[in-house]
């Protein structure tokens, strides 16, 4: 045992933390911390590293050799003529041609106007760029406005939004007919400018069928590379959920505590055996119980599992009807500086990520937090003795709160592993770092993304956890290497926010180039890629039965997505502000949403879902149709005073957990 | 089609003469023009950048601002040096100045005395952060407590006064201060629409919900504590609980019961002439009036009957010869004044109402001495116009009547005190109202009536 320690980068730096004398003494403590992971083979990382669009770096050697693909020009006075002949054609065209066909209109401006400034029309860019600029999209805004400020071959290099453009064909569904309309004009008017952009820098999907509406298409568009190909979301995705490890229950002595506490013990039978039934049956779109290789139970795993059963018969059944109680914990004088937020599962402890670096713990128990005893102390503990665990707690360092100090930059992400030994920060200066809640210190700190990283949260099973940053990847981790064990390469943009499935084996990233990508953890593929939100997705949730996903981004827009089928299945509008936070409920009947315009708000996913199994044609083609239902589905606003809702967590018994700083204007 | 949203672009571009300036003070005399348009473009472009990846680090911090910190990480991003020495959260401290044709931000650094800092004691260390937790929300309503933002808007309280066919289920009442703020603003207002758009129709009239005022116990036992502390024996306790009627955000649910036992109290306590309660319930209506998130209008018809009985009514105590009721008086009529300063409109006309009022009782001959006291101080404290036009043209014919009981034989000595109090307060309205006081080195003119030396 002791020679696997030593291959083990983790132990190494646990050792150095502290120092324990006894070989013995040593056993018990880490069996106490619960470090062994003797079973667990881990992912290997040799067999893939899933590239997708490439590993975008500053530097890329290609840089030139993309952008060369702009030399061919034409006569750059008859670009506007190009263009704005083919506006004529489509504003021209037949009502249903028009509103696919004014999809080319974005890439082919952004192209035409980069084509002139690659071959350095410096002045007829400008004037092409303030002609047209006004026909586009709002929702191009933000890209817009970078392109407007880049108007000379040397600026394009650095440029990574305009790199991408080069890198990734713009991708755009336009059923046939439109299709053969646009070619026939094209080669009419032998507009080969236009017609070598459309064959060289855009990807057209085309589907059989009527031509979607502008409602549909509108829906769909709005990320920094066009819509997802249909082919991106055909893999098999496994949603459902693992089996539950059968836990052998200490049936009787759990019946008797039920007695206690409720003196309804009939009630309470029931129940337990329904729930016990559940997990046995084997759901048919869950995935092997081995496809990921997941850490055994603990003996304090199978005790906090069988803890979350009995809260949860004490569960409040939610709906329209009867809506959580929500109670908020306010950060005072953060002073701005509250940039990250995590509850514990069982809502025992709060952490929160300050941009002043450091990461701060709280209980929000009478249970204090202690931290286990020094070396020397430890050993003289009789390990023989049955409250071991208790005894190697130092009662002098009982607090409230502890602060851990490490990071040297904001920390914009933190989580709690499962069994509530171990916590995760990510930080602006580019690292990870594991914590220990027993001794309050830093264990690791990963080292991979060289630049901000934004997001980490740790796998619902722990032992594994996700990470993404500033440079566009997500990395998935385990606790014990010290290299990332996949790499998740393939968004245009800053990776914002990760989120594992609750069957540990997908991973949903969100991203600023405003599409939201589910990778499968075991082969690191891209098996979804979701498009229509209009601005950097903030905040990712999973239903608690796996099948959804719900997103929200600074258009103050939560999308709602079908995984297994891959489409859009909702959309809630009312925020007015970016949505940070999204949770469901524990048994999925609400979910709940927490943004910057200071309001959590309630909506209905029963009713969302429920509306859904009907249509088989959607599935079929993959064009949506949303309900314009909002209002209905929204069963509660709640405003906070003046302070921008970051985190949100259901408790076992269905309470909600809001948080945030409060921030006075 | 695209939207016509006009997209704000910003074409700023860093001057030339700019970097002719920076680079003088570099120590590069001669900048040619060409080299310094290239390099004000080129700084353009990458402060855009920067400002650009700035924002993101704003949107991960979650904030709303953009921080010096956020430029530094920005820098930091391209392996820029970051710009050291701007910490300041809430200030950039550049200066404005300009000359010369010339407008200039600087960075003003002033020589500071090293032992002044040194002996100038440490400022407070700023408090730490900490964890506070109240209740957002039980099982569905807002409850209505500090932690909370006031429960009802003063906008959505009047809403539902004068728009009775706007629904107000909770989530729907973001049409308050939110409103505006983004693309969303759209949906309420199309609801609204919706809704009364059959109504034009003379489809079938939705009527307000008859909505069930009830209080939640915890409301109830606060309207019990309040009420008891306000008229009860201890004025610390009435203090507080005033103090409470006065700030508490979450009233407007029991602002009914309020009204009612103000108006009730009035009737009861003025038939059995006791003073002190009429005191106290007049500094309830003052401490309502207070509440700034508190919309009385609706309660107008109760309240101020209530204020005015405790102005001109005839008897206000058991011993009106000794007690001073002419107090509850004046401070009644400054609670008119202000009802009538805060709530009268064109239409509802309130200050002419009540000028009538106390014009018609003061005029008529056999109005006793308390009732003319209320009804003067009222129309004194209305304002220099009405003192203007309505006290000082009947002043004369009012001295005669004082100056007949003062002079005359004495008829009682409740009407003596009367007409004491009537001259003294006639003397004081009057000054107020006259003419301004001409500077003292003119003395051509006779002396205002408040100048006069009093009688007594």
């Amino acid at each position: 045992m002791g020679i696997q320690y030593l291959h083990n980068p983790f132990h190494s730096v646990l050792s150095m933390c502290i120092t324990i004398t006894r070989q013995t003494l040593a056993i018990i403590y880490l069996q106490a911390l619960s470090f062994i992971y003797t079973d667990v083979i881990p992912l290997v990382y040799l067999d893939t590293f899933a590239v997708g669009g490439g590993v975008p770096v500053e530097d890329q050697p290609d840089v030139s050799a993309v952008l060369s693909a702009y030399k061919q020009q034409g006569d750059p006075a008859l670009y506007e003529e190009y263009y704005s002949g083919l506006k004529h054609f489509i504003e021209c065209a037949l009502d249903c041609h028009r509103a696919e066909l004014s999809q080319l209109f974005y890439p082919l401006f952004v192209h035409m106007y980069l084509e002139l400034v690659y071959n350095q029309h410096e002045n007829e860019a400008k004037s092409f760029f303030e002609k047209f600029h006004g026909d586009q999209e709002c929702y191009y805004q933000d890209d817009l406005r970078v392109l407007s400020s880049l108007t000379k071959k040397e600026h394009m290099k650095g440029n990574e939004t305009m790199l991408d453009f080069r890198t990734s064909k713009f991708v755009l569904r336009i059923s046939r007919d439109s299709y053969q309309l646009l070619k026939r004009h094209l080669q009419e008017k032998q507009n080969n400018q236009i017609w070598n952009i459309v064959q060289e820098h855009l990807y057209i999907d085309i589907f059989d069928g009527m031509p979607r509406s502008k409602q549909q298409i509108d829906a769909m568009v709005g990320s920094l590379a066009g819509e997802a190909k249909r082919e991106a979301n055909k893999a098999k995705v496994f949603f459902g959920l693992l089996k539950e490890p059968e836990i052998e229950v200490p049936l009787d002595d759990e019946d008797e505590e039920g007695e206690n506490e409720e003196g309804k013990p009939k009630k309470k039978k029931p129940k337990r055996e329904s729930m016990g039934s559940k997990s046995k049956k084997q759901d048919p779109n869950a995935p092997p119980q081995t496809r990921i290789p997941l850490p055994e139970l603990k003996d304090s795993d199978k005790l906090d599992k069988i803890m979350n059963m009995k809260e949860a018969t004490k569960r409040v059944r939610l709906g329209p009807e009867c809506l959580p109680s929500i109670c908020f914990y306010t950060f005072l004088n953060a002073y701005q500086g509250l940039t990250a937020v995590d509850v514990t599962d069982d809502s025992s402890m709060i952490v929160g990520g300050f941009a002043d670096s450091t990461v701060r713990v709280w209980s929000v128990t009478p249970k204090k937090l202690r931290s286990v005893k020094s070396a020397a102390d430890l050993s003289l503990i009789d390990k023989e003795s049955d409250d071991v665990l208790e005894r190697i707690m130092d009662e002098k360092t009982a607090s409230e709160l502890k602060i851990l100090y490490g990071h040297s930059g904001p920390v914009y992400g933190t989580s709690f592993s499962p069994d509530r030994n171990y916590l995760l920060s990510c930080s602006e200066d580019g690292t990870v770092r594991l914590w220990s809640l027993q001794t309050f210190t830093c264990l690791v700190g990963y080292k991979g993304h060289n630049y901000p990283v934004w997001d980490t949260q740790f796998s619902p099973y722990g032992y594994y956890f996700v990470s993404g940053g500033h440079d566009r990847v997500a990395r998935l981790w385990a606790t014990d290497h010290y290299q990332p064990l996949r790499i998740f390469a393939g968004h245009l943009a800053d990776v914002t926010c990760t989120r594992f499935h609750p069957n540990s084996n997908y991973i949903a990233t969100g991203s600023a180039d405003r599409t939201v990508r589910l990778w499968d953890v075991l082969n690191g593929n891209c098996v979804r890629i979701f498009t229509g939100h209009k601005g950097p997705i903030h905040s990712l949730a999973f239903s608690p039965n796996g099948r959804f996903l719900a997103t929200g981004a600074t258009d103050g827009r939560v999308l709602l997505w079908d995984i297994g089928h891959g489409l859009m299945v909702g959309e809630l509008k009312g925020h007015t502000d970016t949505v940070y936070a999204l949770r469901f409920s524990r048994d999925g009947e609400i979910l709940a949403s927490g943004s910057m315009d200071n309001t959590v708000r309630l909506w209905d996913a029963v009713k969302v879902f429920e509306d859904l199994e009907t249509d088989d044609f959607t599935t079929a083609t993959g064009h949506i149709n949303l309900p314009e239902n909002s209002q209905d589905l929204l069963l509660g606003t709640y405003m906070t005073k003046s302070t921008p809702v970051i985190h949100l967590h259901f408790t076992r018994r269905n309470l909600l957990l809001a948080s945030g700083a409060y921030s006075p204007q | 089609m695209a939207e016509e949203k006009k997209l704000k672009l910003s074409h700023t571009l860093l001057p030339a003469e700019s970097m002719k300036v920076m680079a003088e003070a570099m120590g590069i005399a001669q900048v040619p023009e060409e080299t310094s348009q290239l390099l004000a473009d080129e700084v353009s472009y990458r402060i855009k950048e920067i400002a650009q990846d700035a924002l993101k680090f704003m949107h991960m911090g979650k904030r709303r601002k953009l921080t010096t910190g956020d430029v530094d990480y920005a820098l930091k991003l391209k392996n820029v040096e970051p710009l050291y020495g701007f910490h300041a959260q809430e200030f950039i401290p550049f200066r404005y100045a300009s000359g010369g044709g010339r407008e200039l931000y600087f960075y003003e650094e002033k020589e500071v005395d090293l032992s002044d800092i040194i002996n100038t004691p440490l400022p407070r260390v700023p408090l730490d952060v900490c964890l506070k937790a109240h209740w957002l929300s039980i099982e569905g309503t807002q409850p209505a407590i500090p932690e909370n933002p006031p429960p009802a808007p003063k906008e959505q309280q009047k809403a539902e006064a004068t728009e009775p066919l706007k629904s107000t289920k909770p989530g729907q009442e973001e049409n308050g201060p939110l409103k505006g703020q983004g693309q969303s603003a759209a949906a309420p207002d199309g609801k609204g629409k919706e809704k009364k758009a059959p109504v034009l129709e003379g489809a079938p009239l939705k009527l307000k919900p008859r909505s069930i005022h009830e209080l939640s116990v915890e409301q109830q036992l606060y309207y019990k504590e309040i009420t008891e502390a306000c008229v009860g024996s201890c004025e610390a306790k009435r203090a507080e609980a005033l103090q409470s009627i006065a700030t508490d955000p979450g009233l407007y649910q029991m602002l009914p019961r309020f009204s009612t036992f103000i108006s009730e109290g009035v009737r009861v306590n003025v038939v059995q002439n006791n003073l002190a309660l009429l005191i106290y319930l007049m500094r309830m209506v003052k401490a309502l009036m207070d509440n700034p998130t508190l919309y009385l209008e609706k309660y107008l018809h109760e309240l101020i009957p209530a204020v005015m009985t405790c102005i001109v009514s005839r008897q206000l105590c058991l011993r009106p010869d000794v007690d001073n009721h002419w107090a509850l008086r004046d401070f009644a009529a400054r609670l008119i004044a202000q009802i009538c300063k805060n709530f009268s409109t064109t239409t509802n006309n309130i200050q002419s109402r009540i000028t009538k009022t106390f014009t018609k009782s003061w005029v008529d001959e056999k109005t006793p001495w308390t009732t003319r006291y209320g009804s003067i101080a009222g129309l004194a404290e209305l304002g220099h116009d009405v003192i203007k036009t309505l006290i000082l043209p009947r002043l004369q014919v009012e001295g005669e009547r004082v100056r007949g009981i003062v002079e005359g034989p004495v008829v009682s000595n409740i009407d003596k005190i009367g007409a004491d109090h009537v001259q003294s307060l006639l003397l004081v309205s009057a000054g107020e109202g006259g003419p301004p006081r001409p500077p003292p080195s003119t003395l051509s003119c006779p002396p205002p009536p408040a100048a006069a030396p009093p009688s007594r």
